[in-house]
């Protein structure tokens, strides 16, 4: 068997959306290969998102619905996917570029003793053979990589990926699996979770609203804030505003922050330093709002607006308010 | 306690990069073009806080070309007791695989080691892989996207920190040894004092240790193209964004506002 592995990133049956997406590439690329799909998800919830995703692609589906797997450890999950690869030994593994995501494959890749591609924008077949688009220097370069034995391990980032309608008329096979680890041997225990306050996730996010220099100060942040409501959108921010302490690090955008590739892109008062240009520039559509019409970031930009952030703004959240109604 | 930290040279964030068959080459008009990655120095602030909170020593551990010391001699200012330039031209093309394969050799050859700390990710290729790469052919605790290190109970010999994930913050506990990768929120590196800038420069001169494939004891097949799995035969500057930026004007915010909605809802971005 030469199948393409998918780990599906899931909690109590709610899949992460890159999943969703990574499981779409992986059946594209098998069928130009000519290899069939397995997927594999873990911890309570896995048996119920095994239909789900025979109808987004997969042909066989692992699940382990293990206690000791009901929360998520590096470790116990990493043993896990190795064996199922080994076992089934296959051409390519293939997660979501997640922390999740880029820690199992990390660590099943020395298991495996295999070639590791993260962050993946684009996937390929040329001559029988996976070639990954992926990012290098935040961005500033990109880099064509291919793997000289198998399997590959491949993390895909979010949104680089379109994920395909569920085909109800598919049909699979659904495999119950036992862990590969001793509940007692996990020696990572996990002392409590705080969750992140129902915001948007930014990397996750169709549309970000971003605030930077141009804001001034911690309360300037509240139009951008509101704007980002309004229009159902993540809030970002650059390092500038970060380092400021205007805004906590987890809304930082940039290269050494997140890297982002929303639909819509609104950055208001952001001058656009090479830094922060690196972490938005694959958005679809940028919109720049800043007083200085001389601003780097309306290079970049499809829609630029000169004037004060702070009197467009607000406009700007009651339009969409009225108009998205 | 025995902390190596693992660092990096890699151009600087400003440098202006340019590729010509496959090879990237850089410059920085406003400063140095190579600089330690920004990321490594919070690891090498932690380290710093946690031996002066538990006492002990700090290694530095750098693997580059014979001329990439500039992270060692950052660590060494900073505070770190000893630094070991990992260089070989063997290890020329290493993958993270190959790369995690002599990290975790050097570590094993300190011996005594009970903590390894790594930057996030090195801003040149990104991958934020080969912490946990380390953790894993060490057999370590291996503890990812760290926020805070909340405990180290030497006694008890285990760590207990804070991760950053998509789900939130999540506490976990493990036991030592164990290899950290530590995010920007977990403190605020120090600036190199004057002193501690002059000591780096002695001690690159005269005390630098120096370690090739024969030093680590490491299996030359392992190491360098030879042991890598991946190849990156292609590396280019990504096509430019098409099309001139249209500039919305209007004579009052709610008319500009009015203007940019209707163009966003035309072309069904939202």
């Amino acid at each position: 068997m030469s199948d393409i592995l998918v780990w599906l990133e899931q909690q109590s049956g709610a899949v992460a959306p890159v999943s969703w997406e990574v499981l779409s590439a992986a059946r594209n690329v098998a069928g130009q290969l000519g290899v069939g799909v397995v997927a594999a998800a873990f911890g309570p919830g896995a048996q119920q998102i095994a239909q789900p995703a025979i109808e987004r692609g997969a042909d066989t589906v692992f699940v382990c619905e293990d206690d000791s797997l009901s929360v998520y450890r590096a470790e116990p999950f990493a043993d896990l996917l190795s064996k199922l690869a080994r076992d089934h030994g296959v051409k390519a593994i293939m997660a979501g570029a997640t922390s999740a995501g880029r820690d199992v494959l990390a660590l099943a890749a020395v298991d495996l003793d295999a070639g590791l591609i993260p962050d993946c924008t684009a996937l390929t077949v040329a001559d029988g053979k996976l070639k990954a688009t992926r990012p290098v220097y935040a961005g500033k370069l990109i880099s064509h990589l291919t793997c000289d034995s198998e399997p590959v391990l491949m993390s895909l980032r979010s949104r680089a990926f379109a994920a395909s309608e569920p085909d109800v008329s598919r049909s699979g096979n659904v495999v119950k699996v036992d862990p590969a680890t001793n509940a007692d041997a996990i020696r990572v225990q996990v002392l409590g979770l705080e969750a992140a306050a129902g915001e948007v996730s930014l990397t996750d996010a169709a549309i970000i609203v971003s605030g930077g220099r141009g804001v001034n100060g911690p309360e300037g942040f509240e139009p951008v804030r509101v704007l980002a409501s309004a229009v159902g959108g993540a809030l970002g921010a650059s390092r500038a505003a970060v380092d400021a302490g205007w805004i906590p690090y987890a809304h930082q955008v940039g290269q050494t922050g997140k890297t982002v590739s929303p639909d819509l892109y609104i950055a208001c008062g952001i001058s656009g330093a090479i830094q922060h240009l690196a972490g938005m520039r694959t958005s679809k559509v940028i919109v720049a709002i800043n007083k200085d019409a001389e601003a780097p970031i309306f290079k970049l930009a499809q829609y630029g607006i000169v004037g004060d952030l702070f009197k467009i703004v607000p406009a700007l959240s009651a339009e969409f308010e009225k108009r998205l109604k | 306690m025995h902390i190596v930290v693992c660092a990096k040279q890699t151009p600087s964030t400003t440098a202006v990069l340019a590729v010509a068959n496959g090879k990237v080459t850089w410059s920085d008009p406003g400063g140095s073009p190579d600089i330690a990655n920004p990321w490594d120095e919070y690891a090498v602030e932690e380290a710093i806080r946690l031996i002066e909170a538990h006492g002990g020593k700090i290694t530095a551990l750098s693997m580059g070309p014979e001329d990439a010391r500039e992270a060692l001699k950052t660590a060494i200012a900073m505070g770190c007791d000893d630094a070991v330039h990992i260089t070989d031209s063997r290890m020329k093309g290493s993958d993270t695989l190959a790369t995690s394969y002599v990290l975790a050799q050097a570590i094993k050859k300190l011996d005594d080691v009970d903590l390894v700390i790594f930057g996030r990710q090195a801003i040149d290729g990104d991958t934020a892989q080969t912490s946990m790469q380390v953790a894993r052919r060490l057999g370590w605790t291996p503890l990812s996207f760290v926020a805070a290190v909340n405990e180290v109970d030497l006694a008890e010999r285990t760590i207990t920190v804070t991760r950053s994930i998509e789900a939130g913050r999540q506490k976990v506990k493990g036991p030592l040894p164990a290899a950290l990768s530590v995010l920007k929120e977990i403190n605020e590196p120090r600036y190199p004092s004057f002193k501690g800038i002059r000591k780096a420069t002695k001690y690159m001169a005269s005390d630098l240790q120096v370690w090739g494939v024969a030093e680590l004891g490491a299996d030359p097949s392992k190491v360098g193209s030879a042991g890598a799995r991946v190849r990156w035969p292609e590396v280019f500057a990504p096509p430019p964004r098409e099309g001139e930026c249209t500039m919305i004007e209007a004579d009052t915010p709610d008319g500009v506002a009015a203007l940019l909605v209707s163009k966003l809802l035309e072309e069904k971005v939202l």
